[in-house]
């Protein structure tokens, strides 16, 4: 234990002295909070609409205006023919054009079902579903808001409501401030780590700490312990950005969220002391570190839902802690799930901590064979 | 001075190491009896740092065997940290730590109480008058101190052996007189010291030398016993005869 204290101490005391690492600390978690909170979003806003009326009514008069009352849609052009509505498209002025058919007004009458057409640029096929979704909301509010003069468009009768349980108005930052949050202690942990022993190797400390009879285990969890505490810092640190700059809700247990990023902090941390132990250089254990991020990260479900990826990327997904650790991030956080909902999922993560600590204490070799 | 085997500090057996098909140790033996200074010469690539590598534990033999106080270092390398201090060729101390902060992780690390370590820092920097650097970063150290540290924190806890590997390359002729003075100091005091050295006139400065060429022991015994079975007037000489001119240019 007391050998365990001066490792820790060291090392606190080389972080600190160390003058970048301050500003990594509390720099890295803001930054990535604000920049990618607000970019990586999958909220399509602005959409330019241009419509073809060809129906010149009071009716699609109506129905123009309800566009341009969304806040999504900015109606930058009407023309009374579909040609010109066309060319905009063509030239990227517009992203979507709305067609208004002559016989649209007074179809309703006539007992027939109004049509109108939509056409969306779907070269970002993404934003293309997205913007065509909300065309269709704003269709359907107007069916349902108009006076009794039309009665449904486009479904007659049938009427329907969604209902978006857990995050109801679907805000994106409610679902990827979690994920990020959970991108910002892999990123830190894994590359605090991963450079660290390595260091040491570089600058010939090492052998000085090999002669001694430091042991293994000794040696990786004082190498381990204050990147975690750092990192759960962090954690701490990014929630309390959460949640006073996008009001992130906190459903579930705190203390829970806090034991499942332990947890994992520690599969996370033995990984970059385990490529440490094996890279010669900083240099070397930068990029697999970088390697290894990209992949876990990219397939973690963070940017893209692992529901829509193909069989391999989900039963991979099997094995990625960072996948079940986003999971829980969001279960806990968003949907306050507890210890109930969680339990087998904090199991495997503790059976991945477990393994990947004893590797990264097997792997370190105190002598060279 | 008594040569019985009890009396040996450290033994060496048929020790060989092989990288690959490079032979850098050629199943050298030798021993080294306690509180001796015990020299290893050569030129650079002769094995010498290998040698000690291995006697440290940092490196796995081939074949052969070292022992330590009766202790196998292949066998048993726990045992025998406990009983080895290690000075390396490179300047090992941590550079971003205080010299006072580099001895308490020493001496932390070794076992030794909270108490002990500040006493003995205590008293070390007064006798050496090193008391104003306590609290510098080492990397803002001159070189002869930093080697001179590096050697002190090495026999901090006191351990029975110290391995010094190359401690004066680089530093001027007053700088090596005072290490030596370390060294013979702690040899008095019954601490065994193995140094490897490519200055021949520190070979005069040991109890007994071997001079390693191509991984193998060419010389071996006191220097004046050396001497005169090359027939040598001084260690110059005897490394022309061994290796030839050029290892003396190197």
């Amino acid at each position: 234990m007391r050998t365990l204290f001066y490792i820790i101490q060291k090392e606190f005391i080389q972080i600190f002295r160390d003058r970048l690492m301050p500003r990594i600390i509390i720099g890295v978690p803001l930054l990535q909070m604000l920049v990618l909170a607000y970019a990586a979003t999958f909220e399509v806003k602005d959409t330019r609409l241009v419509v073809a009326d060809l129906s010149l009514s009071e009716d699609s008069r109506q129905l123009i205006a309800h566009f341009e009352g969304s806040r999504f849609f900015k109606v930058v052009a009407v023309f009374p023919d579909y040609k010109e509505a066309e060319h905009l498209l063509l030239k990227g002025k517009a992203h979507q054009i709305l067609v208004i058919p002559a016989d649209f007004a007074g179809a309703s009458h006539r007992g027939e079902v109004p049509r109108v057409q939509i056409l969306t640029d779907a070269v970002d096929a993404l934003a293309a579903g997205v913007r065509t979704g909300y065309a269709l909301q704003v269709i359907e509010s107007f069916g349902k808001n108009i006076s009794p003069k039309v009665t449904s468009i486009p479904n007659d009768g049938l009427q329907f409501k969604e209902l978006f349980w857990y995050n109801p108005s679907l805000n994106y930052q409610t679902y990827m401030v979690p994920g990020i949050l959970a991108h910002l202690v892999t990123i830190l942990g894994m590359f605090l780590s991963a450079l660290n022993i390595v260091k040491e190797k570089e600058r010939g400390t090492i052998e000085q700490i090999n002669v001694t009879p430091v042991k293994k285990y000794q040696f990786i969890a004082g190498k381990l312990l204050p990147f975690w505490l750092l990192a759960l810092f962090d954690l701490a640190f990014g929630l309390l950005l959460a949640k006073f700059i996008f009001q992130l809700p906190m459903l579930g247990s705190i203390p829970l969220l806090f034991f499942t990023a332990s947890l994992y902090l520690v599969v996370v941390l033995s990984f970059g002391l385990i490529i440490s132990t094996l890279a010669e250089t900083q240099q070397q254990a930068m990029f697999i570190a970088w390697f290894f991020a990209i992949v876990f990260l990219m397939l973690s479900g963070l940017f893209t839902p692992i529901d829509s990826m193909p069989i391999w990327a989900k039963v991979f997904n099997y094995f990625n802690p960072v996948a079940y650790f986003i999971k829980a991030l969001r279960m806990i956080l968003l949907k306050g799930s507890g210890i109930k909902e969680l339990w087998s999922l904090l199991c495997i993560l503790a059976i991945y901590a477990i393994a990947s600590l004893s590797f990264a204490t097997r792997w370190y070799r105190k002598t060279s064979s | 001075m008594n040569y019985n085997t009890n009396n040996l500090s450290i033994k060496v057996e048929n020790l060989e190491r092989r990288f690959g098909n490079f032979t850098a140790v050629n199943k050298i033996s030798f021993s080294v009896r306690r509180g001796e200074i015990f020299g290893l010469l050569g030129a650079n690539g002769a094995g010498k740092t290998t040698t000690l590598r291995m006697l440290c534990g940092l490196l796995a033999p081939t074949s052969g065997t070292a022992l330590i106080d009766n202790t196998d270092v292949a066998r048993q390398p726990e045992k025998v940290r406990f009983k080895i201090g290690y000075m390396s060729q490179r300047f090992s101390l941590y550079e971003d730590l205080t010299v006072w902060e580099n001895f308490r992780f020493y001496g932390g690390v070794y076992g030794m109480s909270a108490k002990d370590i500040r006493k003995k820092f205590e008293d070390l920097s007064q006798r050496l008058n090193f008391g104003e650097q306590a609290d510098r970063l080492t990397r803002d150290l001159p070189l002869g101190w930093k080697q001179k540290l590096a050697f002190m924190v090495a026999a901090f806890h006191n351990p029975p052996v110290i391995f010094l590997d190359e401690p004066t390359s680089g530093v001027d002729p007053m700088v090596r007189r005072q290490f030596w003075d370390l060294i013979y100091e702690s040899a008095l005091a019954g601490t065994t010291i193995i140094v490897t050295t490519h200055y021949l006139d520190e070979a005069m400065y040991c109890d007994r030398l071997a001079i390693m060429a191509e991984g193998s022991i060419k010389a071996y015994g006191t220097p004046a016993g050396v001497l005169d079975e090359f027939k040598a007037v001084n260690m110059q000489e005897v490394f022309l005869k061994i290796a030839g001119k050029e290892a003396l240019l190197q």
